[in-house]
């Protein structure tokens, strides 16, 4: 079997921290209380619940009543282009939406269901070489009756940090709400929603060593929103359903202790990441770096290879115990580019032999060394193979 | 550790075959391909192969062995190569065996490409057959248990496919391959075999026909030798060689179909003694050994899957075609069909029946009578 097993897929899921499992034990079997009750189990629960949110509240820079726990970052984007774009509609401000032709399947399904199903119209930005978007599109897509933007922060698959607070400042002097999908930013790069200039913000934990199934929607104070999770009058009546105390401890903490090692962990991440960046394109030959050059997630690193499949790379490296991912939603087992590298403008024969690997805080120069041993051969043997579909 | 990549069905034998290969000591990767079938795309397939249910046997054997387990989808390629090639022979008029196309096209080529780029020396599949190196020459072998021989399925293979080729039950029986399945505790012991064509929905060829290919069921007359109407058909593909219930004619003496003529449309029809057919026109012939022979040669040859072999002799042309000149007229020579040349255990290669004739043209005997020593 496989030397030893190397985790390069943490744009995918994290572990989580044992200090964050270790922060939410007491929520399942002491403090087990519905936050909402009000005996003193349920104020048990409450207390920590407003402790996670002015945790999180501080961090983005914005007033505890701000922030809305979910069930995910799916859910959190769900929440966000739904409720503005229903709560527009319902002031009589228009029907359009312009949502960047990249985001992640959270948003852009949403925003194909809300255009197919319920009448409205969307621009998809286009993005650049490198899948940034160009603040300029955004001013030159906006009408009379947009009623909602949303640009993710950080893209998932080629690692590109997109122009936010550019594109929020257009925005704001538009009066036209923008929402940004920062689930790959989380912990990472700078959350300050006044910074930034965002109206509403998506996290989930599970990408910053935080458990999965929790989520975070930042929305605005006078935002337009309409619930559309209705039920009880949970977080403020944004987002019915019993709250996942637990998580949401766990959310806090985890984003609290990246925040705590930001600087010296991103350093770290950005050097393992450019020697492998820099060992594949000195290994591989027709490989090329997806995504801008620097503008990019601290410990993303995504390629193209020309005529190979990503997915068979993947199984190849998987068998050498290296588990990484093609970067897109796709798992069909067909030679189809991502959407987003089509977009980007890459030829086919590149696009289908995409390759992301993303560090995290286990990643060592071992690590780097035992993938820039095993990557070029897995790379070579495909092309020798020819086991690519014609 | 020299690893090999077993493709995995979900059935016993392939379950078999990786449980002996992991005994065996091999670095083991189960792989199940995911093929075409009809309601493709609307969830699960609802075509015998690769069933949700055969996807999570094979899974779970994969787990018990403690083999990694992958799941490829060749669904695209398997359509054009293998069930479009099955549905033009039968607009031609043939009776194709997808089976053969599959091993040569999608296990051993699209598949042995992908295990050997994962670095595996081998690909191993649950086929009933053997290979055997001789002189640093391969050979492929019937498998030990004549009810379950697969062999005429393989001979498709060459020398660079057997190189990389294990067949890990091939040297046991079904009962032993069963028992052994206990053995190791595979949670498919006890599942029954399947005959029919893994991408039919129902096993039925002639609803699939008349879903996916309509022009292949018009219905036409039914002639006799001479070209006299006798009746009418309801498209060729239902009609096989030899078949003499069905036909819906009454006549003094017993009819069976001897031809099907897709340029008339027309199933022709004829007695006993003019079913009867000496030769054949072998086409796309290929031989295991990598060399093709110029004399003629004796061979024992099946002309189905499942026909009992009869001597013969083959006679080697230019451009990969043969003629084989059976010992006795066979009744079921049946076009599109592959016949697949033995000599004793090992198989040496095949052709698909082309034409067949009731006598070898004269030349044929010619050269026969001239290369048989006296
Ligand atoms: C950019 C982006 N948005 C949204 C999501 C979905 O988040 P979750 O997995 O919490 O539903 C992901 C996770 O893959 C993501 O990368």
């Amino acid at each position: 079997m496989a030397v030893r097993t190397v985790y390069m897929d943490h744009s995918a899921t994290t572990p989580v921290d044992p200090r964050v499992v270790e922060a939410m034990l007491p929520y399942f079997t002491e403090i087990y209380g519905n936050s909402a009750s009000i005996h003193r189990f349920g104020r048990a629960a409450a207390k920590a619940l407003e402790e996670s949110r002015r945790t999180v509240a501080a961090i983005l820079g914005c007033h505890p009543t701000e922030i809305v726990f979910t069930g995910s970052g799916t859910e959190s984007d769900n929440l966000a282009l739904r409720g503005v774009a229903f709560a527009q509609r319902r002031a009589g401000r228009g029907n359009h939406l312009i949502v960047s032709s990249v985001e992640h399947h959270a948003v852009l399904n949403t925003a194909r269901q809300l255009e197919e199903v319920f009448g409205f119209e969307v621009t998809y930005l286009p993005v650049d070489e490198h899948g940034m978007a160009n603040p300029d599109d955004v001013g030159r897509a906006i009408r009379k009756d947009t009623v909602l933007i949303s640009v993710m922060y950080a893209n998932n698959e080629v690692g590109t940090i997109q122009p936010i607070a550019e594109i929020a400042r257009i925005a704001r002097a538009k009066g036209i709400p923008f929402h940004t999908d920062a689930v790959q930013a989380g912990g990472m790069l700078d959350l300050d929603v006044n910074r930034l200039g965002v109206d509403l913000m998506t996290l989930s934990a599970h990408k910053f060593y935080g458990p999965k199934g929790v989520g975070v929607l930042y929305i605005r104070q006078g935002t337009p929103y309409l619930p559309t999770i209705t039920g009880g009058g949970h977080e403020r009546g944004r987002r019915a359903g019993t709250v996942n105390v637990a998580g949401i401890v766990g959310l806090a903490t985890a984003l609290r202790l990246a925040q705590e090692s930001r600087e010296s962990e991103n350093a770290r991440l950005r050097r393992l990441r450019d020697r492998l960046i820099q060992g594949i394109l000195d290994r591989v030959p027709d490989a090329r770096l997806t995504g801008h050059p620097t503008e990019r997630l601290p410990h993303h690193a995504s390629f193209a290879f020309k005529g190979i499949n990503g997915e068979e790379l993947l199984l190849a490296l998987d068998v050498e115990g290296i588990a990484a991912s093609t970067g897109s939603a796709c798992t069909s087992g067909r030679a189809e580019p991502s959407e987003v590298l089509v977009a980007m403008g890459l030829p086919h024969d590149w696009a289908i032999g995409s390759l992301r690997l993303t560090l995290g805080k286990s990643s060592t120069d071992e690590d780097i060394d035992y993938v820039l041993d095993v990557l070029p051969r897995a790379v070579a043997r495909l092309r020798e193979m020819q086991a690519v579909e014609v | 550790m020299t690893r090999v990549v077993v493709a995995m069905s979900g059935g016993v034998d392939s379950s078999v075959a990786a449980a002996l290969l992991v005994e065996q000591g091999y670095e083991v990767i189960g792989i199940m391909l995911r093929l075409w079938g009809e309601g493709e795309g609307a969830g699960a397939s609802t075509n015998r192969c690769c069933t949700l249910e055969d996807m999570e046997l094979a899974y779970r054997v994969a787990d018990h062995l403690g083999i990694p387990f992958y799941v490829l989808n060749v669904a695209d390629f398997f359509k054009k190569t293998v069930v479009d090639f099955f549905i033009a022979e039968y607009l031609a008029g043939r009776t194709p065996n997808p089976c053969l196309r599959c091993n040569r096209l999608v296990r051993f080529d699209w598949l042995l490409r992908r295990a050997l780029a994962l670095g595996a020396e081998y690909l191993a599949t649950g086929h009933y057959a053997r290979v055997r190196v001789v002189d640093g020459r391969y050979q492929l072998l019937r498998g030990v248990d004549p009810r379950k021989d697969q062999s005429y399925v393989l001979a498709v293979l060459g020398q660079h496919e057997l190189r990389h080729a294990m067949f890990p039950v091939g040297d046991y029986t079904k009962e032993e391959v069963r028992a052994l399945a206990r053995r190791f505790g595979l949670p498919v012991a006890e599942k029954p075999e399947s005959q029919d064509l893994c991408f039919l929905a129902d096993g039925d060829y002639r609803a699939f026909l008349r879903r996916h290919a309509p022009e292949a069921l018009r219905p036409g007359p039914i002639k006799d030798t001479r070209g006299r109407i006798l009746g009418e058909h309801q498209g060729l593909a239902f009609y096989t060689i030899g078949q003499r219930r069905g036909l819906g004619i009454a006549a003094g003496v017993p009819l069976y179909v001897i031809d099907l003529d897709p340029v008339e449309n027309a199933v022709i029809v004829g007695t006993a003694e003019e079913l009867g057919r000496r030769s054949c026109l072998l086409e796309g012939v290929h031989f295991v050994s990598g060399e093709f022979p110029s004399a003629p040669f004796r061979a024992t040859v099946k002309i189905r899957y499942r026909a009992r072999e009869v001597p013969a002799w083959i006679l080697p042309m230019p451009d990969r075609q043969a003629r084989v000149v059976f010992d006795e007229p066979i009744r079921d020579l049946t076009p599109g069909q592959a016949a697949v040349m033995y000599d004793g255990e090992v198989v040496l290669g095949l052709g698909i029946i082309m034409r067949t004739e009731r006598e070898p043209p004269p030349e044929v005997m010619e050269t026969l009578a001239a290369s048989v020593p006296a």
